[in-house]
């Protein structure tokens, strides 16, 4: 099978996958429930923010990470800035380690994803800490981390897409 | 030539590096935000200009967004209602017979309430309006609770009114555009609400963490609560009128006491929000300031007679002094 090289254009690697991941997070804060429970708020910028770092190294991504994290704050109400904070202190890592990271299985990359998501997390965690001096229950902190780390596929979906877009990057 | 040593392969590690500075920059930026955001949250408690236009535009998006999902629950729900229409008609009959019962008895309490309060003297708390909105967004992360609702400044909705579902307190608001409010629930991190539990009148105040039952913090006595007592709010500090239901009291896994709120037992979609004034503000707090009026002076005082605490004889006023 020959796999065909997707062209890197702004708009479409990190302007589409940033414009769905805020809508995605859009349609999951409508106070409605399914069979009784509410609906799950993973941190969908994540996704993206783990395949940008893996796709290829660009000063883009900084940026939607940065403008992304502030829309989550005005939408979800969190201190300005916390979400920003969170997402780049993992993306960071990733972006750090992305030449050990390529090439390797679809379960070693879920487990490193689930790592950042960690780092996101933590940040955030810290962040409420300091603001409010109170510190955030762990139990709603993990579900948080989990319906997150279940966004893989997403990721992995946009990495094998532009995989070949920039052979400088293969 | 191997596919590695291609020609590109000197610019991977500036492009890395300016990928990593960008991302550094991005982070400073975001951390002034931080402390900006922080600053002003703890120099006026001000709700600013960037929140308020950021909830103004969001609100009718996520309105919007949400509508078709809540026709698709409504249409599932009148379904299940057709269905059942029996068994719940069968439901309401008991429930009915068993309130008549209970009408009667509030009837009479009510009357007998009303005969103490007028032999006692006792002043109650004047009625409280109210303005029914519609929560249009909602967080429920660790890190935030709060919800956005379809009512603003222009329907007198202020911060700190106190919101109520049909079940019971939902939380209070914490930032108002012209439109549309913003709601601290219960539930969130940054949140302290003074309480009572009913049946000991013992005080706590409920904190909370993110988690689905927040704690009930300093509550003092011994045995101050059991599983199932009823929680209302205590009113201390006027920041909320008093007897609002809050929840039921149950053990966390942490073997702490926590309060599992009413306002979960359904969805909160339409919420009242009380125009509620702190009682105390309703008083005249510039006459209570007022400096009190001198002691009249000792020769008068040495006129009238050793009983100075009788005050001043019937007929002679005294003149207060400058």
């Amino acid at each position: 099978m020959t796999a065909v090289a997707h062209p890197l254009r702004i708009s479409r690697w990190v302007g589409a996958p940033l414009a769905g991941a805020l809508l995605a997070s859009l349609l999951l804060a409508a106070p409605i429930r399914l069979l009784g429970l509410p609906l799950p708020e993973p941190v969908t910028l994540m996704a993206p923010a783990f395949a940008w770092a893996m796709i290829r190294p660009s000063v883009s991504p900084a940026l939607a990470l940065l403008g992304g994290g502030l829309a989550l704050d005005g939408l979800w109400g969190t201190p300005a800035g916390l979400w920003a904070l969170a997402l780049l202190a993992a993306y960071l890592p990733v972006l750090a380690l992305r030449n050990t990271l390529a090439g390797q299985s679809t379960a070693v990359l879920w487990v490193w994803y689930a790592l950042s998501c960690l780092i996101a997390q933590s940040v955030g965690w810290l962040i409420i800490v300091w603001v409010a001096g109170a510190a955030p229950s762990l139990v709603a902190a993990g579900l948080q981390w989990l319906s997150t780390v279940l966004l893989f596929p997403v990721a992995a979906l946009l990495i094998e897409y532009f995989r070949d877009a920039d052979v400088r990057f293969r | 030539m191997s596919f590695r040593d291609n020609p590109f392969g000197e610019i991977r590690l500036p492009l890395l590096l300016g990928a990593a500075a960008a991302a550094i920059v991005a982070l400073i930026i975001a951390f002034a935000v931080l402390m900006v955001d922080r600053r002003q949250t703890y120099q006026t408690g001000a709700y600013n200009a960037l929140r308020k236009v950021s909830d103004e535009v969001l609100a009718p998006v996520t309105g919007a967004v949400a509508a078709p999902v809540r026709w698709a629950g409504g249409v599932a729900e009148g379904i299940g209602g057709y269905f059942f229409a029996a068994s719940e008609n069968r439901r309401l009959r008991a429930e009915l017979t068993a309130a008549q019962a209970w009408r009667e008895r509030a009837v009479a309490l009510a009357a007998e309430n009303a005969r103490y309060r007028a032999l006692l003297g006792l002043s109650v708390d004047p009625p409280v309006p109210m303005v029914t909105a519609r929560a249009v967004g909602e967080s429920r992360g660790p890190y935030a609770n709060t919800r956005l609702i379809n009512a603003g400044s222009d329907r007198g909705v202020r911060v700190g009114h106190p919101v109520l579902s049909e079940n019971g307190l939902v939380g209070r608001v914490i930032g108002v555009s012209p439109r549309v409010s913003r709601i601290l629930m219960l539930t969130d991190a940054a949140s302290r609400t003074p309480v009572m539990i009913q049946r000991t009148r013992a005080r706590a105040i409920l904190t909370g963490d993110g988690g689905w039952a927040p704690e009930l913090a300093y509550l003092r006595g011994r045995d101050a609560a059991r599983d199932g007592d009823l929680v209302l709010t205590s009113g201390d500090g006027g920041v909320l009128p008093q007897g609002i239901t809050v929840g039921r009291v149950v053990r966390g896994v942490d073997g702490g006491w926590r309060v599992r709120l009413a306002s979960d037992a359904a969805p909160i979609d339409f919420i009242r929000v009380l125009l509620f004034e702190d009682f105390v503000k309703l008083e005249d707090l510039r006459a209570m300031n007022l400096p009190s009026p001198p002691p009249p002076p000792t020769a008068i005082l040495q006129g009238i007679g050793p009983p100075a605490s009788a005050g001043a004889p019937a007929g002679k006023p005294q003149k207060a002094q400058p």
